[in-house]
């Protein structure tokens, strides 16, 4: 029972960025744009919050600074896919390579080569509601991972239940139906990469303020492609997505504890476990035709 | 009429794109309570016309005004502002969203949606004129019919005072098209003011209160409806007198096929599609010399037959037999060394746009221009040109054949299928966006197949055109066939039926 609450605990916590990252994925997709840039706006968020916060010795001026490098970049895959409509996938990738060499770059520049990268003097510290009691492993999360779970309802709540989601929701399906409303298309389109930017500027926060308290290299390791595919998994659906990042974080608690543990199993097999997971099920989920209809497609409108 | 203060003018609206002259110097007014018919060629100007309305399109030069005072519109936002409403021909409708979310998409009037507030909002007003509309029904469940009245909706919604509509009848049943005039009338009481673009005369008789006809982007009449005939309206439209072309009247089928083997023929065919029955056991045969036509409303699975019948698709199940032979192998070439000429739906698939007009026409039988895997291009373009006068293509053999018109495509696609005399000729919506002038060249061509001795399917949309053309009617409707006729015995009003599924009138009366 203990071993469970601890996996839980550990299984929320490693779910986080994942969560909050596939969160934004989720609302610029269901406005009709893939962000390929996920993976590097995660990076250079993280970087960006922890340099903020090192200079000003302020964990929120970093978490700004994550979240502001997250809309930021939301805004330039804006530029680039709605504005200049160039092909998503080359836009998204160009962000991606251009975020991630921009932090290494600038991590040279300020650090130098040193192998032992800095650490912030404190990182955010994680709640403790229930410290004594048999839950209190489950319950003691990073301000942060109460945020991304608060924030699943409300995301579906937004899209669903709000005129701002409504239109959202629209411009993704059908982009020529929501401009003959009078909706104009590409400044949703904006707002919902600098939205979903947003989060992935939080999550970014997450990876380097709170979980690590450091920046180095390879910490985002995929999590934002992962967050591609979990939004797939989901469905496009906020609550959905949410199960699937449970998932994923479920199996990489476990397998770090099967690696404590001394599994007689070599431990790339157990690192690459949740990830062959997450392809098998989408693979098993098969063929999926809940995608917003206007995924990819730059809008035009005809004849002008 | 009362003439009254127009509520919209437009004065000596020009619109260019590039060399083409789309609107010349167009001056029209549009009245409250007043259904005017836009009449008019493909191209003569009439989609321009109402995109200037609705703000799609900006003028070059000239003048609107609304109740009197000048104004530009430089987006629908603009014109939706004004209360110009406008239903295109392809609905711009959310098939995810319901009704009501359809309806007061871009108009939420609060930040935060309540559902039951808007349904019963949506619902008021689909009552108050009549569209019968379930606020809270996904759009993509309903019939075309429905979701026209869905765009209808949405435009009433927005206050609008002045409702364009193209082509409003184009895809609807006989049946959906008179509710669609019922719902029209009690616009037009409400004080609505719409214009009906159109090229169909009879509709415009039965409806408007006045025609403004445009031809080369020009208006070169206006008439009140009453004091016009067809006649009139047809000339002005084209500019000369048109024939129509009909199947010449033949002794009834006295050679009663019986014992001959007819060029194709299909037996209890099924195919589905992800688990959705798109042709559920269609039977019939193809004679020598015979037009069969196939009627329905788009979707029905007359698609599937198509692409069944042109190897494009495999059957689940059931026969398709070319001159006594069982086809065995699904693939084009199968069906096109048989001997079967295709003329596909969707024109501009038919051909490759980046290929030359003579490398189109002779796409199916490059090999026999092959010599030693090299394609011999000067014997090519001579075949070419050969077949670009006989068809009459305006258009040189190295042209691109993107750079063609419309009915240039279809004459390239025509010329193709027909060049190797083919036994069995599949056509789907060959005139389909075609003016006048190219429609008959076609329907020519078709009947002068079938005089030839061919089999000729004619899949159409157009109730017309199936009617003039076929010596058989057969209907098809959801992946079936719900009626057969012999020319001559059917009329629109019983295919109408047909296609939405019902066999008589009665039938819906008789309780179970």
């Amino acid at each position: 029972m203990e071993l469970l609450i601890a996996l839980l605990g550990g299984t929320l916590r490693i779910s986080t960025p994942i969560l909050l990252a596939a969160l934004g994925e989720t609302i610029i997709e269901r406005a009709g744009i893939l962000n390929l840039g996920i993976e590097g706006t995660l990076l250079l968020s993280a970087f960006s919050g922890f340099v903020v916060a090192q200079l000003s010795g302020s964990l929120w001026l970093g978490l700004g600074a994550a979240v502001l490098t997250g809309v930021l970049l939301g805004l330039l895959m804006g530029f680039l896919s709605v504005t200049l409509k160039l092909n998503q996938h080359v836009a998204g990738l160009g962000i991606t390579l251009l975020a991630s060499g921009l932090a290494l770059y600038a991590f040279r520049l300020l650090y130098g080569g040193s192998s032992t990268p800095p650490a912030l003097e404190g990182s955010f510290t994680q709640f403790q509601p229930l410290h004594g009691t048999p839950l209190g492993p489950l319950f003691r999360q990073y301000g942060l991972t109460y945020l991304a779970l608060l924030l699943v309802p409300l995301t579906g709540w937004l899209l669903t239940r709000t005129a701002f989601g409504l239109r959202l929701r629209a411009v993704g399906e059908n982009p020529e139906a929501a401009d003959i409303a009078g909706v104009n298309v590409a400044a949703v389109r904006y707002r919902a990469l600098a939205l979903g930017g947003a989060l992935m500027g939080l999550a970014g926060a997450f990876l380097s303020l709170a979980q690590l308290g450091a920046f180095a290299h390879g910490m985002v390791s995929g999590r934002g492609w992962v967050a591609i595919a979990l939004v797939i998994f989901g469905h496009w659906q906020p609550s959905k997505v949410l199960g699937g990042a449970l998932l994923f974080g479920f199996l990489q608690a476990l397998q770090l504890r099967l690696q404590a543990e001394g599994v007689n199993l070599p431990y790339e097999a157990l690192l690459a476990l949740p990830y062959l997971v997450t392809i098998l099920i989408l693979a098993l989920t098969g063929r999926n035709t809940a995608y917003p209809k206007a995924l990819l497609k730059p809008y035009y409108r005809e004849g002008a | 009429m009362t003439q009254a203060a127009p509520l919209i003018r437009l004065e000596g609206v020009t619109k260019r794109f590039g060399p083409l002259l789309a609107n010349d110097a167009v001056s029209l007014s549009f009245y409250e309570g007043e259904v005017l018919a836009l009449l008019g060629e493909n191209g003569a100007g009439k989609s321009t016309l109402s995109k200037i309305l609705f703000g799609m399109v900006k003028i070059d030069e000239g003048q609107m005004f609304v109740s009197g005072q000048p104004v530009r519109f430089r987006s629908p936002a603009d014109a939706i502002a004004h209360g110009v409403g406008f239903v295109s021909q392809h609905f711009s409708l959310v098939p995810t969203f319901t009704v009501a979310e359809n309806v007061v998409l871009g108009r939420e009037g609060s930040a935060v949606l309540t559902r039951g507030k808007l349904e019963r909002r949506v619902g008021n007003l689909s009552e108050r004129f009549g569209l019968g509309l379930e606020p809270g029904q996904l759009v993509g469940e309903l019939s075309v019919g429905e979701q026209q009245r869905v765009e209808i909706l949405k435009a009433l919604c927005g206050r609008c005072r002045l409702l364009i509509l193209d082509e409003p009848t184009a895809v609807l049943t006989p049946q959906d098209t008179a509710r669609f005039f019922g719902v029209l009338r009690t616009l037009q009481e409400q004080g609505v003011s719409v214009v009906i673009i159109t090229h169909k005369l009879g509709e415009v008789m039965a409806i408007s209160q006045r025609v403004a006809v445009l031809r080369l982007g020009r208006l070169v009449g206006e008439r009140v409806t009453h004091e016009t005939s067809e006649a009139e309206l047809a000339h002005l439209m084209v500019g000369r007198d048109t024939a129509q072309v009909t199947r010449p009247a033949r002794s009834a089928p006295a050679t009663a096929p019986t014992k001959v083997t007819p060029l194709l023929r299909v037996a209890d065919l099924h195919y589905s599609d992800r688990g959705r029955t798109r042709i559920g056991g269609v039977s019939f045969d193809l004679h020598a010399g015979e037009v069969v036509g196939i009627a329905g409303v788009a979707g029905n699975g007359q698609s599937e037959l198509v692409a069944v019948l042109t190897g494009m698709l495999k059957p689940d199940a059931g026969v398709v037999a070319l001159s006594g032979e069982q086809v065995a192998d699904f693939t084009p070439n199968t069906f096109l060394a048989r001997g079967v000429g295709r003329i596909p739906e969707d024109r501009f698939r038919g051909i490759v746009g980046e290929l030359s007009v003579a490398e189109n026409l002779l796409l199916e039988q490059l090999s026999s221009f092959t010599r030693a895997g090299h394609l011999d291009r000067r014997a090519l373009k001579r075949k070419a040109e050969t077949m670009i006068t006989a068809y009459g293509i305006k258009a040189r053999p190295n042209d691109r054949a993107r750079t063609l018109s419309g009915g240039n495509v279809q004459k390239i696609i025509l010329a193709r299928a027909l060049a190797r005399d083919p036994k069995v000729v599949i056509a789907a919506q060959p005139t389909r966006g075609l003016d006048v002038g190219a429609t008959a060249y076609v329907q020519g061509k078709l009947l002068e197949q079938a005089a030839r001795g061919a089999g000729v399917l004619l899949v159409s949309d157009d109730l017309d055109e199936i009617l003039r053309l076929s010596d058989r009617i057969l209907v098809m409707f959801r992946g079936g066939l719900s009626g057969s006729f012999s020319a001559g015995e059917a009329d629109a009003d019983t295919l109408g039926l047909r296609m939405a599924g019902r066999a008589e009138p009665e039938e819906a009366h008789v309780p179970a």
